[in-house]
């Protein structure tokens, strides 16, 4: 069993909690995930690590409220316990191994969208704990729906907020603000963008354009997450790939995203569309700062 | 008086009816029948039976006591070598081991083994007949990795002699492939797989779930930060193979792992359980083993047509002989000499079909068995909305990638000795799938104790 010592909303829909699992804890690094399950009969969901705190022993997750089990999940409190808690899974992003000097010398561009922020926090607070500084581009739908605000900005170089409706930031989602910081002058080495599906192909489009080599981080359906099932099967450069394992990050440029958009709604039912129909009603997903279309 | 060359009959549930349920197919012998069948084993003083048990059960010993009516004296026999009969007397493939060796079998039936073991192995779990404990502990820590067969074995064996064990699972239940992979209807869950790693835990074992070694800590930082004198690993090969034809990431293709493990550990045929399963209205198992045959039952089950799809004949089936019987039985089509070539997608990325071709048999290959060949322009195309692919698995590398020094061979499998388990790293040993590949629960579990063997005669040095 594995206590949650905090728990609290972020935005609409949007929730952070520190969990007690002091084996992960001591672990894990940036851009690995963990899988939680709620209870006996509860599914394996996975999620990225936010933060760690690895002398208390405890992980941060945020979760976005998309289907059953992510609401039954956002009624839990502080003193709750999870069932289950395994991890870190997945490989560490790639930046972990480099060679120190050589990332100074980097210009490293993150953009995030929606929830994808939680993801992207723990990459650039430790790139600023190792003398790395990194922009930041963090883009939602309404300024109301921003979260992690005051924490990135602390660990960000400079940090962009976006806003689809314009109520706060850059008026505009997060690819036009990408070509407005290339355009104004900026150069840059890497872009790592983490956020929904829509918004890291788009992204992915622009930086190719713009020559950038683009990291994202995928999130498809999981069981496992050991690389047991292959549920989690994404096409990279043509060839198939288990996130769980072999990611969840990769070359964006070579990802198969209409694939993995395919294959992300294999148990949307009529049920679950008609659930997301009547919380989200025609913005139809998480809020990514970018599309505003259908996916 | 009963013939004695014909076996007692096993009462099976009918297959009409079991075709739409989960319940277990086969009920097992009560007292009278097993005590009859019994009497036909002729206690042969050379018994060849055993030489086809890979742990050398005494079967005419433990048969002869169930002849008497002593249960639990027969339990004991049995228990000196093995650590989990009502799992082996249910999935053993007796008809190629301890059965096809007995001396009854050359004339008739051979003596029903399997099916008496597993009698009595149910009869002590439902008259909770304990193993017998430790006395005290040598204080000698061993980790042990993995809970399947091979890991519960090991762990029971060295809990025995007095050492402090704990495994470590990666998931988040205990048992292996037992609980992820053999179907309910053919190894009950909770009446059979969770007692018997009760009586594991009787023995003093500990167990700790959702601990991947390799990621949530590893073999070098369990010997060096947490005290742990010998590491067996027991991981099993659970990496699923593709074909690598056009159309395999489409929404339908499943692993023949994932249908399952969302059937069984993840219990998504029960309502009640969150992790939804797609069912499919037309199913097709590709390959032919005891995998192969579980997942088209488990479709079968959830309403399908199910094919199975095998590019040899009915004889070159690897799926145990029961199984095969069992799956015709329930109304699974097979498919047999047709192997995929492509699956065909619709516009919204889910399976509409699969292109096959005709296979014929050609000369015999490095296996012995004839090797199937393409007959030329016999393609078609059949409709289908799911495609289960059941090739056989490997296994995972996480553990020999992030263990220094633990070699590995050409297959990804960890080299042990046969004997006693050791690997090319001193302390760590290995047995069970992780080391043969995809093989059987028993050949695990005599892994686990060759394991067992090997780490006792290093620690008690
Ligand atoms: C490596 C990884 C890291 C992740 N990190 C985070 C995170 O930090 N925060 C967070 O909020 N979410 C994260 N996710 C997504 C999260 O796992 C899903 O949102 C969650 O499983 C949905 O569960 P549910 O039962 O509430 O919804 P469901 O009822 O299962 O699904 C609701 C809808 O979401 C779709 N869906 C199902 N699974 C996923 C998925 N894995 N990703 C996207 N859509 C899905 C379904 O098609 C359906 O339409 C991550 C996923 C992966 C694979
Ligand atoms: C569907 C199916 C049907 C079968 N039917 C039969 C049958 O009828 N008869 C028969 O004799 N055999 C059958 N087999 C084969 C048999 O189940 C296996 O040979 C046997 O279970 C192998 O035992 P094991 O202990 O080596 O590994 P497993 O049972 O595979 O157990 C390995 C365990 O280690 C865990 N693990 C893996 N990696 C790690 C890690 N890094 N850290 C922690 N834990 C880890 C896994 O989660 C798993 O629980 C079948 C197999 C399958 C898949
Ligand atoms: S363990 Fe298997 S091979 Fe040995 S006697 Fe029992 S059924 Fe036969
Ligand atoms: S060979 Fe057959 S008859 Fe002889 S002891 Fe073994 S089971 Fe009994
Ligand atoms: S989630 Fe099962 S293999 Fe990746």
């Amino acid at each position: 069993m594995y206590k949650i010592l905090k728990a609290e909303k972020l935005a609409d829909k949007i929730y952070l909690m520190d969990v007690e699992a002091p084996r992960v804890a001591k672990h894990c690094e940036p851009g690995q995930f963990v899988i939680v399950k709620m209870d006996e009969k509860g599914e394996r969901i996975p999620l990225t690590i936010c933060d760690y705190d690895r002398e208390a022993g405890t992980i941060t997750i945020v979760f976005q409220e998309i289907g059953a089990s992510t609401m039954k999940m956002s009624k839990m409190i502080a003193g709750d316990y999870f069932r289950d808690f395994i991890g870190p899974l997945g490989r560490p992003s790639d930046f972990v191994e480099e060679d120190l000097e050589t990332l100074k010398n980097k210009k490293m561009l993150f953009v995030a969208g929606g929830v994808g922020a939680a993801p992207v926090y723990p990459q650039v607070k430790w790139l600023k704990e190792h003398g790395v500084e990194v922009d930041v581009i963090v883009g939602s739908k309404t300024k109301d729906m921003l979260i992690l605000e005051k924490k990135m900005n602390e660990v960000a170089g400079n940090y962009y907020p976006c806003t689809d409706d314009g109520t706060y930031g850059h008026a505009g989602m997060v690819t036009t603000k990408i070509e407005k910081l290339v355009e104004e002058g900026n150069k840059y080495d890497v872009c790592i963008a983490i956020g929904p599906m829509i918004m890291m192909k788009f992204t992915c489009l622009l930086t190719k354009k713009l020559e950038i080599p683009t990291i994202v981080s995928m999130n498809p359906i999981m069981v496992d997450g050991t690389g047991m099932c292959g549920a989690c099967r994404v096409i990279v450069g043509g060839e198939v790939k288990f996130a769980c394992v072999d990611g969840p990050e990769f070359d964006g440029h070579l990802v198969d995203f209409d694939n993995a958009m395919k294959r992300q709604q294999m148990y949307r039912t009529e049920e679950g569309r008609a659930i997301l129909k009547v919380q989200e009603g025609d913005t139809h997903h998480g809020g990514c700062g970018n599309c505003g279309g259908d996916n | 008086m009963a013939d004695v060359l014909k076996r007692i009959p096993v009462r099976e549930q009918d297959a009409k009816e079991r075709a739409t349920n989960f319940e277990e197919v086969c009920y097992g012998y009560n007292k009278e029948e097993a005590m009859e069948e019994a009497a036909r084993c002729l206690n042969c003083k050379n018994a060849k039976c055993i030489e086809g048990c890979p742990v050398s059960i005494n079967i005419p010993g433990f048969i002869s006591q169930v002849k008497e009516g002593n249960i639990e004296e027969a339990y004991k026999v049995i228990g000196e070598s093995s650590a989990l009969p009502a799992i082996c007397g249910r999935v053993c493939p007796q008809e190629s081991q301890c059965e096809c060796k007995c001396i009854r079998g050359i004339k008739g039936d051979p003596v029903s083994i399997g099916k008496l073991e597993r009698f009595v192995a149910d009869y002590a779990l439902e008259n909770d007949i304990k193993p017998v404990k430790a006395e005290k502990t040598n204080g000698h820590k061993v980790a042990v990795i993995g809970s399947g067969p091979s890991g519960l074995t090991c762990a029971g064996d060295l809990a025995k002699l007095g050492y402090e064990v704990t495994v470590f699972e990666a998931l988040h239940e205990l048992g292996g492939v037992l609980v992820y992979g053999i179907p309910e209807f053919r190894l009950p869950k909770h009446k059979v797989v969770k007692k018997e790693i009760e009586k594991v835990k009787e023995l003093g074992v500990k167990f700790e779930t959702n601990v991947v070694i390799g990621k949530s800590t590893t073999i070098d930082q369990l010997m060096e930060e947490e005290d742990f004198e010998a590491v067996f690993i027991g991981s099993g090969a659970g990496l699923p193979m593709f074909m690598g034809i056009p159309g395999e990431t489409a929404n339908g293709v499943f692993s023949a792992n994932e249908y399952l493990t969302r059937s069984n550990l993840m219990k998504a045929f029960d309502d009640s359980y969150d992790t939804p399963i797609v069912a499919g209205k037309k199913v097709a198992v590709v390959g032919g083993g005891n995998v192969a045959m579980d997942a088209a039952r488990t479709a079968l089950r959830l309403g399908a047509e199910v094919h199975i799809v095998y590019r040899r004949s009915e004889a070159e089936l690897p799926a145990r002989v029961e199984e095969v019987h069992h799956a015709k039985e329930e109304g699974v089509i097979f498919d047999l000499l047709t192997n995929p070539k492509e699956i065909l997608v619709d516009d919204n990325g889910w399976v509409k079909g699969m292109k096959v071709i005709k296979m014929e048999l050609g000369e015999p290959d490095a296996s012995g068995r004839r090797r199937p060949v393409e007959v030329p322009g016999s393609e078609y195309e059949i409709e289908l909305d799911t495609v289960i692919m059941s090739l056989g698995t490997s296994p995972n590398p996480l553990i020999a990638s992030t263990t220094k020094g633990l070699e590995t061979n050409r297959r990804k499998c960890i080299v042990a000795e046969e004997e006693n388990g050791q690997t090319s790293k001193a302390a760590v040993f290995a047995g069970g799938d992780a080391v043969t590949g995809a093989a059987t629960v028993i050949l695990a579990m005599g892994a686990g104790k060759a394991g067992a063997k090997g780490i006792h005669e290093l620690l008690s040095k």
